[in-house]
């Protein structure tokens, strides 16, 4: 096992070692809330809102809006076509003086007194989101998944039939228990208390996975101290 | 003072120490221990191997620098699964903590390994777009559109390998690899559901249970779930990555959570059992 | 103005985009094209007022000398550093060797990257501390959590090799996911989207209001 630490001639390796520092800074709360950990955090969140707003500015707002805008004033955009509103799909020109203005809107939240503005930009948004949400649980988490759960309960082998009981037992169970328009009582309660059974099962297998989640990070994390900070090669 | 008594005042900062420890020692000293490749991850193979020889395939990175040691691996096999396949890949980032990350590691496996292959017509990387599920659905009506500019700047309309991308009808297959929201769910719901696109997923430990509904009823194809997963993934390719090396210490993590939820159970019975003083 | 005309906005667009996922024709398609590009780009407005916040917030905590006031200064400079940064190295901002980009990739992802690594010590002192069987369905739970955490593993594998296959934990993990499991997710999968779409039905009909906020 050899060291090979990054080099702090370049820097990338001047990255690395500030990297390692904020690091050990972050995992010095494991001991106490301490100085270093509040520097690190503040850091973090002030590099982390900065880094949000230029990339959206320059990833989405510059090309999305601005450029297009621009050319729409020129008369021209995507396509052959001549005028500033001359919309097809996809080449919105002139249009998009619309949601420039609701985004500009949206900044009325931070003035009290015109902030109720805002809430025709968030009309919008939460309209698109609303409109494409409920058709999706609905085609995708629903339609589908009724279709997927309606199989043979006997497929001609033992072992695959007693699955097929007992996935469709717990499915029919679970969704039993949330059935909360009557009282889970009689046939109703003796059933929703399987359905409990399996939604247990479901979340200990979830908790199993999240362990291995959390564990994984950590994982990440000496190695990229141990890989490439000191550089330690076998 | 008794066993029980002393694990009842244990002082937390000793378990986070042997938990420290037991994840570094196994990467400095590697026990090597045998994978074993599981079926969801075998069809995620299988999957990708039935893409066609050259075909232009859409590879959408939604994770970010929170999630590395499990997303960063399943690129990388990804990748090099398609690029041997002489595929042409599409990439596209959803999460705004995600585009420079995926960038340096599509740039580390493509110009180390495949040297051969350009910007611009063998890939491409689309960068990040806000949005979420309205990206999707808008991409469905035209993929240019959503992304007029790639993420170094250049015309998307341009590039060579855009030419004759129209929507989701110009991709075999989605290879979708997710650290949470917006991610898998969203591509199942808004893409696979209403575009019908074919879709492979790799995803984050934490949020793999909540997809077998979707691998059981073929809305996926195959499914990659946490470090596990990508180490198995690695092993099915003949890979060593990060994931496989990290697996010896998340044998050993494991084995003491287990440890620690049984024990905090014995001190808790034995104080049960106690009589009151 | 101030309530019925959000309301009756979220209306329409909402049932404009219901609609689109039935109907191909144009005099649907385009606009409910356009509301996705507006939405694109009202979220990126959205995340870029998140930003300025923080930095108004912080402000007025230095300002006002709230506690901890001389680390929000250092909020408040590495925000407008970097927003500076960005702002002059313009569209490829982020390409290789930039300085946005030495800031993210040393800065931004490695704090974040330990941030979330920080859980795997607490889910640790969780485990022995609050994880508790005193009913049968948490020892149901602590069953399935142990097989399927320690199924997964390749220790397991060499550990339960000697078994019977469908004896060995790395079976029994695999069934558990694949049946028992994968039933009580697709019910909640099920339970969640119909309370998705009753939520999304009150929200376009206004009798879900809690987004505008506000008495007026």
């Amino acid at each position: 096992m050899t060291l090979h630490p990054a080099p702090l001639t370049t820097p990338e390796g001047i990255g690395i070692w500030v990297g390692a520092f904020l690091t050990f800074c972050v995992l010095s709360f494991l001991y106490k809330d301490n100085p270093f950990y509040k520097l690190a955090e503040h850091l973090f969140v002030g590099v982390s809102a900065g880094y949000y707003i230029i990339l959206n500015f320059w990833t989405v707002i510059y090309p999305n809006l601005y450029e297009p805008l621009r050319k729409a004033f020129a008369g021209h955009g995507v396509t052959e076509r001549t005028g500033m509103f001359a919309a097809e799909l996809g080449d919105y020109r002139g249009w998009l003086l619309f949601p420039a203005v609701l985004g500009l809107l949206l900044f009325t939240r931070l003035f009290g007194r015109i902030g109720w503005l805002s809430r025709w930009s968030l009309a919008v948004i939460i309209g698109v989101y609303v409109g494409i949400q409920t058709t999706g649980f609905a085609q995708g988490d629903l339609v589908a998944q009724v279709q997927a759960s309606l199989q043979p309960l006997w497929t001609g082998k033992l072992g695959s039939s007693l699955n097929a009981i007992i996935f469709t037992l717990g499915l029919v169970t679970s969704l039993l228990f949330f059935f909360f328009s009557r009282e889970h009582k009689g046939a109703l309660g003796v059933a929703s208390r399987i359905g409990v059974f399996f939604l247990m099962i479901g979340f200990g297998a979830g908790y199993g996975y999240t362990v291995m989640s959390r564990v994984s990070l950590l994982i990440g994390r000496f190695q990229f101290l141990l890989e490439d900070w000191l550089g330690i090669v076998r | 003072m008794s066993l029980v008594t002393a694990l009842e005042k244990l002082d937390r900062r000793w378990i986070f120490l042997t938990i420290g420890l037991l994840v570094l020692l196994p990467l400095l000293f590697p026990l090597a221990l045998p994978l074993y490749v599981s079926p969801p991850v075998r069809s995620f193979v299988e999957a990708v191997d039935s893409i066609p020889d050259g075909s232009r395939v859409l590879m959408s990175c939604d994770y970010d620098p929170g999630s590395i040691p499990e997303m960063v691996p399943m690129t990388r096999t990804a990748l090099r699964h398609l690029l041997d396949k002489k595929c042409k890949i599409v990439i596209t980032v959803l999460w705004n903590g995600g585009p420079g990350l995926v960038d340096r590691i599509v740039r580390q496996v493509v110009e180390h390994e495949y040297p051969d292959r350009q910007y611009g017509v063998d890939y491409v990387n689309l960068g990040y777009k806000a949005g979420d599920e309205a990206v999707m659905v808008l991409m469905g009506q035209g993929i240019v559109n959503a992304f007029p500019r790639d993420y170094h700047g250049n015309d998307t309309r341009t590039m060579p390998i855009m030419q004759g991308v129209r929507d989701y009808t110009s991709f075999p297959m989605l290879v979708n690899i997710s650290g949470g929201y917006p991610g898998t769910k969203e591509w199942v719901q808004q893409v696979q559901a209403r575009f019908h696109l074919p879709m492979v997923a790799g995803v984050t430990a934490v949020s793999a249970p909540e997809y077998y509904p979707y691998l059981q009823s073929h809305q996926i194809l195959g499914l990659l779930g946490g470090m596990a997963g990508a180490a198995e993934y690695e092993k099915a390719r003949g890979e060593k990555g990060s994931a496989t090396r990290g697996m010896d210490a998340q044998s050993l993590a494991h084995y003491f959570v287990a440890v620690c939820i049984l024990l905090g159970n014995v001190v808790q019975w034995s104080k049960r059992r106690r009589p009151a003083p | 103005m101030k309530r019925e005309l959000p309301l009756f906005i979220t209306a329409v667009v909402g049932l404009l985009m219901i609609l689109s996922f039935f109907v191909p024709h144009q005099a649907v398609s385009v606009p409910s094209d356009f509301l996705q590009q507006c939405a694109l780009i009202l979220r990126a407005f959205g995340y870029v007022l998140g930003g300025v916040n923080v930095l108004l917030v912080n402000f007025d905590g230095i300002y006002k000398r709230q506690p901890g006031w001389v680390y929000k200064i250092v909020l408040v400079t590495t925000l407008i550093a970097t927003v500076v940064v960005g702002a002059v190295e313009g569209p490829g901002f982020l390409n290789p060797h930039t300085r946005s980009k030495w800031i993210y990739d040393n800065i931004y992802s490695n704090m974040q990257a330990t941030m979330f690594a920080l859980l795997a010590f607490f889910i640790a002192s969780a485990a022995f501390r609050a994880f508790r069987i005193r009913t049968t369905e948490a020892g149901l739970l602590a069953v399935a959590a142990l097989i399927v955490m320690l199924g997964r593993v390749p220790l397991s594998n060499a550990l339960t090799n000697w078994l019977p296959e469908w004896a060995r934990l790395q079976s029994l993990q695999e069934w558990i996911m694949v049946f028992p499991q994968n039933a009580a997710k697709r019910a909640i999968l099920m339970g969640a989207a119909l309370g998705v779409m009753a939520t999304g039905l009150r929200v376009i009909l206004g009798l879900e209001r809690a987004y505008l906020g506000g008495e007026d």
